[in-house]
């Protein structure tokens, strides 16, 4: 069953003059319990994409058009009231950040039994007995004594923990994680990656997993969607767009990873860099970066179109489909 | 000292300690203990005891999670801080106790490139600005046409267009200002760099083309590198060898092919068991439980007691000591020493 539903959005920036497109009408669905990366470079939209579903934009950015069904009904309609009840209740979100969440001024217990009482009516101590399963759910070593501490008492690792803990006080059916390791070492990072997967497994909490990192993407996600300067421009099973990406720039990223070239050869780089939005090419984003581009490309932005198991906004994809099915056809 | 024989390492390392007092005003180092009023300054212990060598055209990586002393360890090297004790020794001279005048040469020699490629270059100076200063700095006999010529030569070689010096580093992406930082360097003309994380806030696409520059600067010049790193896939394509600090203390040093293959430390194990794998759907990672000490209260013995599952009471009592395994691995852990292979308890424990 469709959880999410995202349809055309488009987010812009107001700037002095015109306002600056962010997000060009992106549609895309997570499923129930169903775990969606979303992976790009820095820029690519990633975060605007996550902060809008939350309805989160703040001042300058704002929803231009498009719809976000999030079990039927239109986010982007909803009275505030009703977002910030839908928001923690059944969406919850985690930053990179924890203390974007934490409270540095109460304690950890204080946090999370305010959160619970604030949307459910439960006694002081039901409520502090639910934060301490939770405490329990994220592995989190003497919960009990944990409840009393403050967030700058906690390791980077632990606080990221407790704030996962805290996105899971209201079972929510989704989870919009924007990059929840990135500050993390590796050590710490596979054991926050390996309790996320658990819990959205074991709870079928849908989880759309923001990042740069294909390892991570890989171990984590079932369905990948690869941004691209405020496109999706591929997505698909997650297996699929590993193993064999379509896009010019989904292989060129994978390409250019170190474990891809042998030790001390050149690596695979991709020229040049992501356009600014108020420098943004003609035709596909891509363009100027791209070995295969054309005329065509340079002119007219790609539709998305099938090509095998993936789904990609790419005119030589296009055309090399176009060539398969006439040999098809010729057979 | 100028006899430089080739078989010996360029750069020596020999017990390398730093500490920084974190109590620094009189108040504040005044503890109650005993019931007497004592002076007790508190330090943290960022670098203890670290011994390795880096050879000519070496790549040496230092790995290790956040807080464990690499950019100390780098710091002290490109002599932006003083050892707390141990010797640094380049070239068969000990340069850790050089001050002005005597320092000149290594400084063009040691040149250090920095993580932050917002932070290495002055906003308000143009490129060609920032490119000047070192260059005309370390080489004060070249007529100002030989300083452009050499400008233009090393942003030529760092695939930079030379026409860019009128520019200003907000008009360049990350990856160019990091370009830019590492063209920097070059223009010294220097033996030896030392990158602290030099791609860690670029972008994958971006990582590969400054990786690539350091690469070829490596083959062109045959610049020798200490690179600190905490991404373990760029360190297996890098490096030569790798040395593995934690708490600021070394756990394993080895070639970068045997470390790969044969890891022995069991923090080595588990971090390279923690790096997620592209074709790989099945997180399998070694789980370490327990918290990592503070580097003002280390533990007495081995570092990694609390997190490390093949602990026992004498890695608790003892610090281990660095020894050499038959592959030219260098460890430092009790269990690998005495071959024990499973987690479990020493005879006198299980007494
Ligand atoms: N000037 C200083 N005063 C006090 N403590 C310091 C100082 N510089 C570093 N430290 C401490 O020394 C230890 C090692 O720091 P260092 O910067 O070398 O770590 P690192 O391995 O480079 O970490 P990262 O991966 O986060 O860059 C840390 O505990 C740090 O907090
Ligand atoms: N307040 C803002 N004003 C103008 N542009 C912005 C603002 N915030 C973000 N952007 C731009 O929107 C684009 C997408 O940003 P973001 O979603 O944060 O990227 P990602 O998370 O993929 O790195 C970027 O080009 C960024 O510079
Ligand atoms: S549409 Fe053209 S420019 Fe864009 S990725 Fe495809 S081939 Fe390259
Ligand atoms: S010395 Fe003991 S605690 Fe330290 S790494 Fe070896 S087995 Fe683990
Ligand atoms: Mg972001
Ligand atoms: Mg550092």
């Amino acid at each position: 069953m469709t959880l999410l539903s995202v349809r055309d959005l488009t987010v812009k920036f107001a700037t002095r003059n015109e306002p600056v497109t962010a997000l060009h009408g992106i549609s895309f669905d997570i499923a129930q319990g169903e775990r969606v990366g979303v992976v790009g470079e820095s820029g690519a939209g990633k975060s605007i994409t996550g902060f809008a579903l939350m309805n989160l934009l703040s001042k300058p950015g704002f929803i231009d058009s498009g719809q976000i069904l999030f079990e039927g009904q239109d986010v982007t309609q909803m009275s505030d009231r009703a977002v910030r009840k839908l928001r923690g209740n059944r969406m919850a979100m985690i930053f990179q950040d924890p203390m974007v969440t934490l409270n540095p001024v109460l304690t950890i217990g204080q946090q999370m039994i305010e959160t619970l009482r604030a949307h459910r009516r439960l006694s002081y101590d039901e409520a502090r007995q639910i934060a301490l399963v939770k405490l329990k759910g994220v592995y989190i070593p003497s919960p009990e004594e944990r409840l009393d501490q403050y967030p700058h008492e906690l390791s980077g690792g632990m606080r990221q923990r407790i704030v996962i803990a805290i996105a899971l006080l209201l079972d929510p059916q989704l989870i919009i994680a924007d990059e929840p390791t990135t500050a993390l070492d590796v050590t710490i990072q596979a054991d926050i990656m390996e309790l996320l997967l658990e819990l959205c497994r074991s709870n079928m909490v849908g989880l759309m997993l923001i990042t740069h990192d294909l390892g991570v993407v890989s171990q984590v996600t079932e369905r990948t969607l690869v941004m691209y300067a405020g496109r999706i421009i591929e997505s698909g099973k997650t297996r699929a767009i590993i193993n064999d990406p379509q896009h010019p720039y989904t292989q060129g990223l994978i390409n250019a990873l170190p474990q891809q070239t042998p030790p001390g050869t050149r690596l695979r780089q991709i020229p040049g860099s992501m356009p600014t939005l108020s420098m943004m090419p003609s035709g596909c984003p891509f363009n100027p970066r791209c070995e295969l581009a054309t005329d065509l490309c340079r002119a007219n932005m790609p539709d998305i179109t099938q090509f095998g198991e993936v789904q990609v906004a790419c005119h030589e994809v296009q055309r090399l489909q176009a060539d398969l099915n006439t040999a098809e056809a010729a057979q | 000292m100028s006899e430089t024989q080739s078989d010996s390492p360029l750069l020596r390392i020999e017990n390398l300690e730093k500490r920084f007092d974190v109590d620094s005003g009189f108040l504040e180092s005044l503890r109650f203990r005993g019931g007497r009023i004592r002076r007790e300054t508190r330090a943290v212990h960022a670098v203890n005891n670290i011994s390795f060598d880096v050879n000519r055209g070496e790549a040496v990586c230092v790995v290790g999670e956040s807080g464990c002393g690499k950019s100390t360890v780098a710091r002290m090297v490109a002599n932006l801080l003083t050892p707390s004790g141990g010797e640094i020794h380049y070239d068969g001279q000990r340069i850790d106790t050089l001050h002005g005048k005597a320092l000149m040469p290594i400084r063009s020699k040691i040149q250090m490139v920095f993580q932050n490629p917002y932070a290495s270059l002055n906003p308000r100076m143009t490129i060609g600005q920032s490119l000047e200063e070192p260059t005309k700095f370390h080489n004060p006999t070249l007529s100002n046409g030989d300083i452009r010529d050499k400008i233009t030569g090393v942003m030529k070689s760092v695939g930079i267009d030379p026409a860019w010096t009128a520019r200003y580093p907000h008009e360049l992406s990350g990856g160019q200002r990091q370009r830019i930082a590492i063209a920097r360097a070059l223009t010294v003309d220097p033996e030896f760099i030392v990158a602290d994380e030099p791609i860690s806030a670029l972008d994958v696409s971006i990582q590969a083309q400054v990786l690539n520059l350091m690469l070829q600067m490596q083959e062109d010049h045959g610049i020798t590198y200490l690179f600190i790193t905490h991404d373990l896939s760029v360190v297996e394509h890098f490096g030569t060898k790798v040395a593995v600090l934690y708490l600021g203390s070394i756990c394993e040093v080895a070639d970068t092919r045997t470390l790969f293959a044969a890891p022995k430390h069991p923090y080595t194990k588990a971090l390279l068991s923690a790096v997620p794998q592209l074709k790989d759907d099945s997180p399998n990672h070694i789980r370490l439980k327990g918290e990592i000490p503070t580097p003002i209260d280390l533990p007495d013995g081995c570092p990694f007691q609390t997190r490390c599952p093949m602990a026992n009471a004498r890695c608790r009592a003892e610090k281990p000591a660095a020894f050499q395994q038959p592959d030219g691995a260098i460890v430092a852990c009790h269990a690998v020493e005495e071959g024990r292979s499973e987690p479990g308890v020493t005879l006198q424990e299980a007494v």
